[in-house]
């Protein structure tokens, strides 16, 4: 049972229980699958500076940073208990496009080369790690939500706005990552 | 009451901060610690499903956007049938809460911060390999300096906070 849950996890197998989640939290206590709103939440818990956008009750959406602090300690179990001893298979293709950029070290999760405390202020440390970061939070509020507040959340009670919100993701990925990346990882 | 605090932009466009959307007497003045439990379970299982799918790999990221792999585009596509069939069960059979409230969904109104930022935070998508539950995950899961991108994130939200009447909405 351990070595099978040590394996990655099928499409088939994490979609339908990523997709459960949103009757559990409805069922569970009224509450709408969203990650990106822990982030305001915070914003309005420690910075509000007096913007009306965080001038509201956190306290009553706290269960928001309960759940956020759930995944950290659920990524913490895997990584302890259940991480995959072998090392993370890559399309051929991705791999060597990443090795004409330099980036060879493929053996977990992240590339290591990319995301590491070194490289946090070199150009491409920067640009990764904090611009990529800021355009994230900036993105998803402006938007409304993210990948589960409008990808999953909003298109499982067929919201119009979530699936404008799901294509400009998706959009915007692929511009980032076929235009604009390539340059970026040349550097 | 605290609505009308946010009074610029007059329409809401975030529909994710429920207490600020739904007046509901049936909501019980208090969660009491032990019933914040359940969602700090929930959010353990959350993040398994995320780390042990993979989906808070950069590289599947990366895969999606080059089309080189189904694996993302059948874990979000799976969730979201069996979303819509969940909440379709749940509308159909009237189902309540455990505490036996009404199941309220907010009706999400169009508004073009939905392409913007959307587009927005796809850039940031690509680029950090990581939506933000999978950057709360990659820290969980070790990567310590991943802090500093959720650092970013919370004050790209808070920037956004401060600009948000300016923008075109």
């Amino acid at each position: 049972m351990i070595e099978f849950l040590k394996q990655p996890w099928a499409w088939y197998v994490a979609g339908p229980l990523i997709g459960l989640m949103v009757p559990a939290l409805l069922i569970l206590g009224n509450k709408t699958l969203g990650i990106s709103s822990s982030l305001r939440h915070v914003c309005a818990a420690c910075i509000p500076a007096k913007i009306p956008f965080f001038n509201y009750d956190w306290k009553k959406e706290a269960w928001n940073l309960v759940f956020v602090a759930g995944i950290i300690l659920g990524a913490f179990i895997v990584a302890t208990f259940l991480s995959n001893p072998n090392p993370v298979s890559i399309n051929p293709k991705l791999v060597a496009e990443l090795n004409g950029y330099g980036i060879t070290d493929q053996h977990s999760l992240l590339p290591d080369q990319l995301f590491n405390w070194q490289q946090l202020f070199t150009v491409k440390g920067l640009f990764f790690m904090v611009f990529g970061g800021f355009l994230v939070g900036f993105g998803t509020r402006y938007a409304g939500g993210c990948t589960s507040g409008h990808a999953i959340m909003g298109l499982s009670n067929l919201q119009l706005p979530s699936l404008i919100a799901t294509i400009s993701f998706m959009a915007g990925g692929f511009l980032m990552a076929n235009v604009i990346l390539p340059f970026i990882l040349k550097l | 009451m605290q609505t009308a605090l946010i009074k610029p932009i007059h329409t809401n466009t975030d529909f994710e901060v429920r207490s600020l959307d739904v007046v509901d007497n049936q909501e019980p003045k208090k969660e009491s610690i032990l019933s914040y439990l359940k969602y700090l379970i929930m959010g353990l299982l959350f993040g398994i499903i995320l780390v042990k799918s993979e989906v808070i790999s950069w590289y599947r990221i990366q895969e999606m956007f080059r089309l080189q792999s189904f694996h993302m585009f059948g874990v979000i596509g799976s969730a979201v049938v069996t979303g819509i069939v969940s909440v379709w069960l749940i509308k159909k059979f009237n189902i309540k809460t455990i505490r036996g409230e009404k199941i309220q969904l907010p009706t999400k109104k169009f508004n073009k911060g939905q392409i913007y930022g959307g587009l927005i935070f796809g850039f940031g998508w690509a680029i950090t390999g990581a939506c933000p539950g999978p950057l709360f995950a990659q820290i969980g899961s070790g990567f310590s300096v991943i802090f500093i991108t959720l650092l970013s994130a919370i004050a790209g939200t808070w920037l956004y906070g401060l600009l948000r009447e300016k923008l075109p909405h």
